[in-house]
């Protein structure tokens, strides 16, 4: 079996999971800075997806490609203490408040620049947005063929690859030919915990622009160790165009958002005693609620 | 000519009951911006599967009838509704917020360069000033959905790229019968036209689906649990309530993270959104995707630790407490009283 080439597509995102109040912007965008940031759940499960592949077949090379501002270069320093090979990073501002369509054109730019590749892995979804497209929105603009909701890669032989998809009711198992894209389900292993030598191998891996801000050590390393700078692709480097990309490349916008507010009701307070639980179990029987 | 087309999915000549929701929410759609609901379906052995679709007040059907057709695959399904969409070039479109609608759909929006909005609550019609073009557009879709941590509700626009695209989740909309006699113009797609050799490079191998599955939409009484249900032991008296009700058990997305409860017994936005008589919330604290999915239950009763969980608000019975120390009580009182 040759080796493959896989590029996995990684995000970093707001954890959405604690989220206070100043989150959001008056302009209904999400106010980065304010929020912990995490390495996007699914997408840890196509990072290990990716990493299996490499395990059964020998001489494959794992690439992550993250789209964000500076701090996603942990993405990055992530993937490589897991064991990918490369990592690359697209960062510019001009590449904000972009939506999905405008993601997936971005990522595709950079998708064209690493190419040719035998398989793109991306999560099934991002936490901060639940939409699901921009898997197969690459997939479309590569002109591939998808796999979504991938829980298993079952056969890997030279022609195609057989996975088992996990659906609402069921699952299935399919095959596509190479090049193809996939997007991991949640219900896939678990990813491999860092290796030790690998977080003692790059812990000093930066982008150029946090190297501005690095200290003489960590240049030193650099000037030695050429491998621990992440490249970091701008507009023009991945050669995109402007109206394709950021808010002007976003056709869904926000119009409006709305907080909710929650208006209390006259609910019944009870306490855990056996006096109010048999009082509120008889009220429920008398009104047929239950029995 | 504008109109509203909406994404039927069909299986062994059963429409989904998702995609005639979709029907009845697309015909309110349509009847406010006064034009025709279209719909499309692609499928096998689909001969008067009209019967089924004209009811919710279709105007025109675009049927795709061939045995590679069922069971979905994108690339097919893709090519056709690309066709379809170029040709009719309706404002607005709508998709199940399905494995099938959230795969097809955002490969569409890519190939028409279009926008999409996953996962809306409500859709409206309405009107939008776009200050830097000093120009109102009117009779947009409102696409408005629980965003970012679900504290808030965005109203999601996109007036410049057509048309606009919307998914919906299963039970979210109404499906209500139109008029049981309308008459549905039928356009059959000539597939095998439209369609290529490479269209069908993926291929299905197996498929087990399951046929009845976790019935949570009809469940008169639901008892459902969170992250504060604290074990998968403590899970078991819900099971056990649900059961001596004649209910069903539910859980919160917290509650299938933490492997308390399988993820086809979810309730809230990306999971079921379910109307029972009476709502048992243990140990759920209510974020607006989980009462996005159950805020309609006619009786709701909290059972949770913390007085201030946002679910208390909207409960009708709040019992500040344990659910392991709640839940056996209600069990053993139920029990003594109930005849």
């Amino acid at each position: 079996m040759r080796p493959l080439k896989i590029v996995v597509l990684a995000k970093q995102v707001p954890d959405t999971r604690h989220v206070g109040p100043d989150a959001m912007k008056p302009d209904g965008t999400v106010n980065r800075g304010k929020l912990a940031t995490v390495f996007n759940p699914d997408d840890l499960h196509a990072l290990e997806l990716a990493l299996n592949i490499k395990d059964r077949v020998p001489g494959t090379t794992v690439t992550i490609l993250t789209m964000g501002p500076q701090k996603a270069a942990d993405i990055i320093r992530e993937g490589y203490y897991r064991g990918v090979d490369y990592g690359v990073m697209i960062s510019d501002r001009r590449f904000g408040g972009a939506d999905t369509l405008a993601t997936s054109y971005t990522l595709v730019k950079g998708i064209h620049k690493l190419a040719p590749y035998d398989l793109i892995l991306g999560g099934r979804q991002a936490i901060d947005g639940d939409t699901a497209q921009v898997g197969p929105q690459c997939a479309d603009k590569l002109k591939i063929p998808q796999i979504t909701y991938v829980e298993e890669v079952i056969e890997i032989n030279e022609n195609e690859i057989i996975a088992r998809r996990r659906l609402e009711k069921g699952i299935e198992i399919v095959s596509s030919p190479f090049p193809c894209l996939m997007t991991v389900h949640g219900s896939s292993p678990a990813c491999r915990s860092r290796h030790a030598k690998k977080v003692m191998q790059y812990k000093y891996a930066r982008t150029n622009t946090e190297l501005r801000t690095a200290d003489e050590l960590i240049l030193t390393l650099h000037e030695k160790r050429p491998y621990l700078t992440i490249p970091e692709w701008s507009v023009e480097d991945i050669g995109a165009d402007m109206e394709k990309i950021g808010l002007s490349g976003s056709p869904t916008k926000v119009k409006s958002v709305e907080s909710i507010v929650l208006t209390a009701n006259e609910a019944k307070m009870l306490s855990d005693s056996d006096a109010d639980i048999e009082m509120m179990i008889k009220e429920l029987i008398e009104h047929h609620t239950i029995g | 000519m504008k109109s509203v087309m909406v994404y039927c999915e069909v299986e062994n000549q059963k429409v989904a009951d998702i995609s005639l929701e979709l029907l009845s929410a697309g015909k309110r759609l349509a009847q406010k911006l006064g034009s025709p609901l279209y719909a499309m379906i692609f499928g096998s052995g689909l001969n008067g599967i009209e019967s089924q679709i004209a009811p919710y007040g279709v105007d025109k059907l675009f049927v795709g009838n061939s045995m590679r057709l069922e069971p979905y695959r994108t690339l097919p399904h893709a090519a056709l509704a690309t066709e379809i969409l170029k040709e009719e070039d309706p404002q607005i479109v709508l998709f199940g917020a399905t494995s099938v609608g959230r795969d097809l759909a955002p490969r569409l929006a890519s190939q028409l360069n279009c926008g999409l909005t996953a996962d809306c609550t409500i859709l409206d019609i309405g009107d939008h000033f776009v200050k830097k073009e000093k120009k109102e557009y009117k009779d947009l879709l409102y696409a408005i959905r629980p965003a970012f941590g679900g504290s808030i509700m965005a109203n999601i626009v996109n007036w410049d790229m057509h048309p606009q695209m919307a998914t919906v989740r299963e039970g979210v909309m109404k499906k209500e019968i139109f008029d049981e006699n309308y008459s549905t113009e039928i356009v059959e797609v000539d597939v095998n036209s439209i369609l290529k050799e490479e269209d069908f490079v993926v291929k299905i191998i197996e498929r087990h689906i399951k046929k009845s599955g976790v019935n949570l939409k009809d469940a008169p009484i639901i008892v459902s649990g969170g992250y504060g249900v604290g074990s998968k032991e403590n899970f078991q008296y819900l099971i056990e309530l649900a059961k001596l009700l004649g209910g069903e058990v539910g859980g919160s997305r917290a509650a299938v993270d933490a492997g308390y409860i399988d993820h086809d017994r979810q309730i809230g936005q990306t999971g079921t959104t379910v109307r029972p008589k009476l709502y048992i919330a243990a140990g759920i604290s209510g974020a607006i995707q989980h009462r996005a999915g159950m805020q309609e239950a006619s009786m709701i009763i909290s059972i949770n630790n913390d007085p201030d969980a946002p679910i208390n608000k909207i409960a009708d019975y709040v019992i500040n407490g344990d659910v392991g120390v709640v839940v056996p009580k209600m069990i053993k009182y139920y029990k003594e009283n109930a005849k």
